[in-house]
């Protein structure tokens, strides 16, 4: 019987070029001399190093640990000395050198203890798994980098667990080679994030673009359900159309289920986890390894054999295009992710992160300057288009303008970025930058508010203490005490203060 | 005389229903006020004649002072509050560009060679952002630094001391350029 699937509003067809890197298996790239770990490489706060430099560390061992809630640990991918800790270029759109911890190999790629290993997950409780995730510092390997921890202790029951292998954005494909790969990894972490979470159902979706990776899957389903207990496990091949491995995207198509407007997927009993996180908590919980190490694919017509690698977390990837370039590749530019939703890298020596699924190197001829924009002609293509059902082109007069408020009585923040306005705009605007410009302003309103609200507090505080020191002083003096009077020094006291 | 009876005890039932809903109803303070010094930047720097943002506040709700007075709130301030008060916005009085935006944000930085410890810029500091004590180094909690300038010289004997600096751009303060557009509409 056909599984039910729903749809989402809008969408595009797009070209894949996925078959450019899906022919060759995964490969582990070389272990660099000089591995950087940049310690915000998720979502939140950036990690605090436990490290000095100096210092001898194993393959494995924490390095940085967790500085609140949302923030993750950063283990060190290979042995070797730290020899610095600071600011250098990372995979960011802002090109701002972050703080890392620089690792300098000794080629022996020690393992160090993984105290952790051997521990049965089966019988360890929940908590105590979700526990063992963050410490692995296991973030969404999709490309969000949200700490998986939070994301697995949701704050109301779930009944469905989804597992997003759909990997719509064209040129990537590490998500296909692992699953084509170790698809028993998927699922057994599948299996048990089913008992962790408590959901009743699983799905894996696949794109009907993957027919390799899907058998994979299938195959390896029946052998993991008779090892690891049966329960309703299923994969589902969802239709290919860009962005259905957009997380409220694929909740719909998987369930008919609506993730309400500034909402989070457990509020419709949901939660979604990519197929490389999954297969990084398999990892973690079976054989106590963090994460360090990702697949990466590295495609695109300026690489002489686009394909997979598993690479370690930190190699930089001036190194990466050292060995992969074509010869005659001269004046390319790197594209971190996609397409649609990547962005250019402005400095080849930042380091692959946790989040980096693809190096998308394209030869750039002089004559393919990107073409001038137009103006907006109100042709309405960018509605039909955009998947959130929002009104792109009412957005970017907004954005324009800067009528922020406005911006976001049109639900500014329900934007996911996914470029699908920009791509059908027959005046080729740069639609999504305005909604990144937009959506930047609004918080740095937000910031200043909060500033503003701090400096009138501590001004009230002050001027409150001010009144109090007066009075005392008043009092003091009242009770006939000539020797502190007037001329006593308030500096004294607020310094001290 | 029906109708007498009727309105006298009308009026009455009112009167003391209103009389009623003022008592329960009251409102603390001036709400116009609260309203103008939420627009306010709360730099707390005085440039506007006044001694901090919500006695402006006070005097533009009075009537004393006008609503263009406040260089740190920019243009965009003066616009805030023409809109709010139903006026119409006029150019800064006292500098900053007419038309212009936002002012950059700036914080204070003491330049901890210099500094000789004489707590000047710590009483003159209008949101407690200095810490130090006498004949002890100073320094600038930048979080709290409203950048009012307040603490500069004069008030800092030392010339150089003090200087305002941009803060230091990070990944979280990054803000994404305005697309440039090439053609025109």
């Amino acid at each position: 019987m056909k599984r039910r699937l729903w749809s989402f509003p809008g969408g595009v067809r797009l070209a894949g070029f996925k078959e450019l890197s899906n022919r060759e298996a995964v490969v582990p790239f070389p272990v660099p001399s000089t591995i950087v770990l940049p310690l915000g490489q998720h979502a939140g706060q950036p990690a605090e190093p436990l490290v000095e430099v100096g210092e001898r560390v194993l393959c494995g061992q924490l390095i940085a640990r967790p500085a609140a809630l949302v923030s993750a640990p950063v283990h060190a991918s290979t042995s070797g000395t730290v020899v610095a800790i600071e600011e250098r270029p990372v995979v960011h759109r802002s090109g701002i050198p972050q703080r890392c911890i620089i690792i300098e190999s000794d080629g022996l790629d020690e393992w160090g203890p993984m105290d952790t290993a051997g521990e049965d997950p089966w019988r360890t409780p929940a908590k105590q798994l979700v526990e063992r995730i963050r410490d692995a510092g296991i973030v969404g390997m999709g490309g969000a980098v949200f700490p998986s921890a939070v994301k697995l202790a949701p704050a109301k029951p779930v009944d469905t667990l989804i597992i997003n292998g759909v990997e719509c954005e064209p040129y990537i494909t590490c998500d296909d080679l692992l699953m084509r790969s170790r698809p028993e990894a998927v699922l057994r972490g599948a299996r048990l994030l089913l008992e962790l979470t408590g959901a009743r159902r699983c799905r894996v979706a696949v794109e009907d673009n993957k027919p390799e990776a899907a058998r994979a899957l299938e195959q390896a389903l029946a052998e993991v359900l008779r090892q690891d207990g049966a329960a309703d496990m299923e994969v589902v091949q969802v239709p290919t159309r860009f962005p259905a491995g957009g997380e409220k995207q694929l909740i719909r198509v998987l369930t008919g289920r609506e993730v309400p407007s500034g909402g989070l997927p457990f509020q419709v009993g949901v939660v979604c986890v990519n197929v490389g996180t999954v297969a990084a908590i398999h990892d973690a919980l079976f054989q106590g390894r963090p994460l360090i190490s990702r697949i990466v694919t590295v495609t695109g017509d300026a690489v002489s054999a686009p394909r997979n690698y598993e690479m370690r977390l930190g190699t930089p990837i001036r190194e990466v295009l050292d060995r992969v370039l074509r010869d005659d590749a001269r004046d390319m530019r790197v594209h971190i992710g996609g397409p649609m939703m990547g962005f250019e890298l402005l400095d080849t020596r930042a380091p692959v992160a946790k989040g980096t699924n693809c190096l998308l190197v394209r030869a750039q001829p002089a004559e393919t300057r990107p073409a001038e924009a137009m103006p907006c002609i109100r042709c309405g293509a960018c509605v039909d288009v955009c998947p959130v059902r929002l009104m792109p082109q009412q957005l970017y007069w907004h954005a324009r303008a800067g009528e922020l408020d406005k911006a976001r009585e049109h639900h500014l923040f329900d934007c996911i970025e996914c470029g699908c306005c920009a791509h059908v705009c027959p005046s080729r605007i740069p639609l999504v930058q305005y909604y990144q410009f937009a959506k930047h302003e609004v918080r740095a309103a937000e910031r200043r508010a909060h500033k503003a609200e701090l400096a009138r507090a501590r001004n009230e505080q002050r001027q409150a203490r001010i009144e109090r020191q007066k009075a005392e002083k008043a009092k003091r003096r009242g009770r006939g005490k000539p020797k502190r009077d007037e001329g006593a020094d308030a500096g004294g006291d607020e310094a001290a203060a | 005389m029906l109708a007498v009876i009727v309105i006298t005890a009308l009026s009455l039932v009112f009167g003391i229903g209103l009389g009623l809903a003022a008592l329960r109803l009251k409102v603390e303070g001036d709400p116009l006020v609260e309203k103008i010094d939420a627009i306010l930047p709360q730099t707390q720097c005085g440039q506007c004649g006044y001694p901090g943002c919500r006695p402006y506040a006070e005097a533009i709700s009075s009537g004393e002072a006008d609503i263009n007075q406040c260089p740190p709130g920019g243009y965009v301030g003066v616009v805030a509050l023409a809109d709010l008060l139903g006026r119409d916005p006029k150019p800064l009085a006292n500098g900053g560009d007419a038309q212009s935006d936002v002012p950059p944000e700036l914080v204070a930085v003491i330049d901890e060679q210099t500094c000789i410890g004489c707590t000047k810029c710590i009483q003159a500091c209008p949101v407690d952002a200095i810490v130090g004590a006498a004949r002890h180094k100073h320094t600038v909690i930048d979080a709290y630094c409203t950048g009012c300038k307040l603490c500069l010289e004069p008030i800092c004997p030392v010339p150089g001391c003090i200087e305002m600096v941009e803060p230091e751009l990070t990944v979280e303060r990054w803000r994404p350029p305005l697309p440039r557009e090439v053609a025109r509409v």
